[in-house]
């Protein structure tokens, strides 16, 4: 197996992709927004439950690939708790790491570490929409609380 | 014997001459390169098909020693352009088996060429109530420009189901019909499943019906042999792309009792017999409906690919063809959790796949890093994919140069993809 591939398909995508986190709609949501690649077909929905400024639950639904579906998994966990600064910074950030090609660490400070598992997209330019589909998503619901 | 099978001459052949695939490999440059350091298998032609040397060799000759813009030219580079655009027509029209080179019209592709007859056609004979006829087979090409003519005529649109085995349900066709179906427009192979249709029964009861029949033959023209003589439908469109030929180039056959009774689709330079300020009168058919420059490099392209097809022994070459898919289906049915849809139809050499638990992505992404180009989507055929009750398949097609040797290369690269993911 090739060491692109490795990187791609680490064991945490994986299993993210078999069992996948918050894997429901969220009955009492904020706000929702659907993500969908009209070039694949790929589409998932994002349910976000805001108090105040803050998260305070992310749910998702749809069908994809392995990067897509792992990826909205990990969002879910990643920004629940998050203000709504900063889940937009962590976008940033993971929007970086896919197509950026940057040293280890270096200029993702709002990067959570655990999302460091989708350095391996870079190497696959076709595949970013897919890391970031829900990313997209869960932006468009915030904007629709803040307009 | 299948019933239809006298429908589909094209695909019954007497002998079996041997195919050179060494040798037909060898005139297309782009496969001795590497992808991801690995020699590239190159398995998505039903996208588009790799060019011969003869066709990129043409298109630099042209642009070297030949550019001018076609007709009405005085000078001698234009003259020359001219008589090699029309020469290109009459080949196109031995190629397609056309009765006259007049009903041959250069488009941009099938796409341009299925949205000028459902424009022009469709647009001028539709009423309200009036049906068209398509297949839950097609390509978003063969139903989103009747989706837009419909909407401008109040026409209604049906779909003639497909059944599990990958064919058309003839017999639910044979009820659709009515006084009021004027267009039938039916893929000739699907680009998803390959499933080849029986153009003549169907042009056969569409005619009785008082219906048109338009064929998308973008995926039949590269793999089987076409004669238009013979095949009885009203409108054939396919692409040059497909045929190893340059992109933006494609060719739409219509009947020329239909075409010179046909209004413009677009106007400008070319198409016009006298222009006043506010009203013109129209070229006869083919240069009606070639408005403006036509694309003349690519046309000296598709010549030059043609004449290379044409060199080709056609009976050799589908026979392989058909050798190559029937043993990539037979070698993928031993991948575990590998299902083929429409698994019993008579087929072009394209096929798709769908794998237990993993997305075609993922597998088109693992194929990717062994240098196998496959392709991986709903190929503009979302009704076909509900129909299966899939969202996306992984398609390999295959074209002249392809080897069985790339047929257990994609069988291992999908093995390795059921072992990385799982």
């Amino acid at each position: 197996m090739s060491n692109e591939l490795d990187e791609l398909y680490q064991s945490v995508i994986l299993d993210h992709n078999r069992a996948p986190r918050n894997f429901r709609k969220l009955e009492d949501a904020t706000t929702h927004a659907e993500g969908r690649n009209p070039l694949c077909g790929d589409v998932y929905d994002v349910w976000l439950k805001v108090e105040g400024d803050r998260i305070i639950d992310a749910t998702f639904q749809g069908q994809g690939c392995a990067i897509s579906k792992a990826s909205a998994s990990m969002m879910t966990q990643v920004i629940k708790g998050k203000s709504l600064a900063e889940a937009r910074e962590v976008f940033a950030a993971f929007h970086k790491l896919v197509t950026e090609d940057l040293g280890p660490g270096v200029g993702r400070g709002a990067l959570p570490g655990k999302l460091e598992v989708f350095r391996g997209v870079r190497a696959f330019p076709i595949r970013v929409k897919c890391a970031t589909l829900s990313w997209h998503a869960m932006r468009q619901a915030l904007d629709q609380l803040q307009p | 014997m299948n019933p239809l099978a006298q429908s589909r001459p094209e695909l019954h052949h007497a002998g079996r001459a041997a195919w050179d695939v060494a040798r037909v490999r060898k005139d297309f440059p782009i496969l001795s390169r590497e992808v991801r350091g690995q020699p590239l298998v190159y398995l998505d032609n039903a996208a588009t098909a790799q060019k011969p040397r003869a066709v990129i060799a043409a298109l630099d000759r042209y642009y070297e020693t030949g550019n001018a813009n076609v007709h009405r030219g005085v000078h001698a580079l234009s003259q020359e352009a001219t008589l090699e655009y029309e020469r290109v027509r009459e080949l196109a029209a031995g190629f397609l088996g056309a009765r006259s080179p007049s009903e041959m019209i250069f488009t941009a592709g099938t796409t341009a060429a299925i949205n000028l007859v459902a424009q022009s056609y469709g647009g001028s004979v539709l009423r309200p109530g009036d049906q068209i006829l398509v297949t839950e087979m097609e390509h978003h090409s063969n139903l989103v420009p009747w989706q837009l003519v419909a909407e401008r005529t109040g026409a209604t649109i049906q779909a003639i189901p497909v059944a599990d085995s990958g064919g058309l349900d003839l017999a639910a066709f044979e009820r659709m019909l009515g006084s009021r179906t004027r267009i039938v427009a039916v893929t000739h192979a699907s680009n998803v499943i390959g499933a080849i249709n029986p153009i003549n029964a169907i042009a056969a009861m569409a005619h009785e019906a008082g219906a048109v029949v338009v064929v998308d033959g973008a995926q039949s023209a590269p793999h089987l042999r076409i004669n238009l003589a013979a095949m009885d439908c009203d409108f054939f469109a396919c692409s040059g792309h497909k045929l190893y030929g340059p992109t933006g180039i494609g060719l739409l056959y219509g009947k020329r009792d239909l075409l010179e009774a046909m209004p413009p689709w677009q106007g400008g330079g070319g198409m016009i017999r006298e222009v006043q300020i506010t009203r013109s009168s129209y070229a006869p058919p083919p240069e009606r409906f070639e408005a403006g420059t036509p694309p003349i490099a690519e046309v000296v392209g598709l010549g030059a690919a043609l004449e290379y097809v044409m060199g080709w022994d056609w009976e050799a070459l589908v026979a392989y063809e058909q050798d190559l898919v029937a043993e990539a289906g037979r070698k993928l049915a031993s991948v575990p959790g590998l299902h083929i849809l429409g698994e019993g139809a008579d087929r072009v050499s394209v096929l798709s796949v769908v794998l237990d638990g993993i997305h075609p992505h993922d597998a088109g992404t693992v194929l990717d890093t062994f240098g196998i180009a496959v392709r991986a989507g709903h190929h503009c055929a979302q009704p076909l994919m509900r129909r299966f009750g899939v969202t996306a398949t992984l398609r390999a097609s295959f074209g002249a140069y392809n080897t069985h040797e790339e047929i257990d290369a994609l069988v291992a690269g999908l093995a390795e993809a059921r072992r990385v993911l799982g």
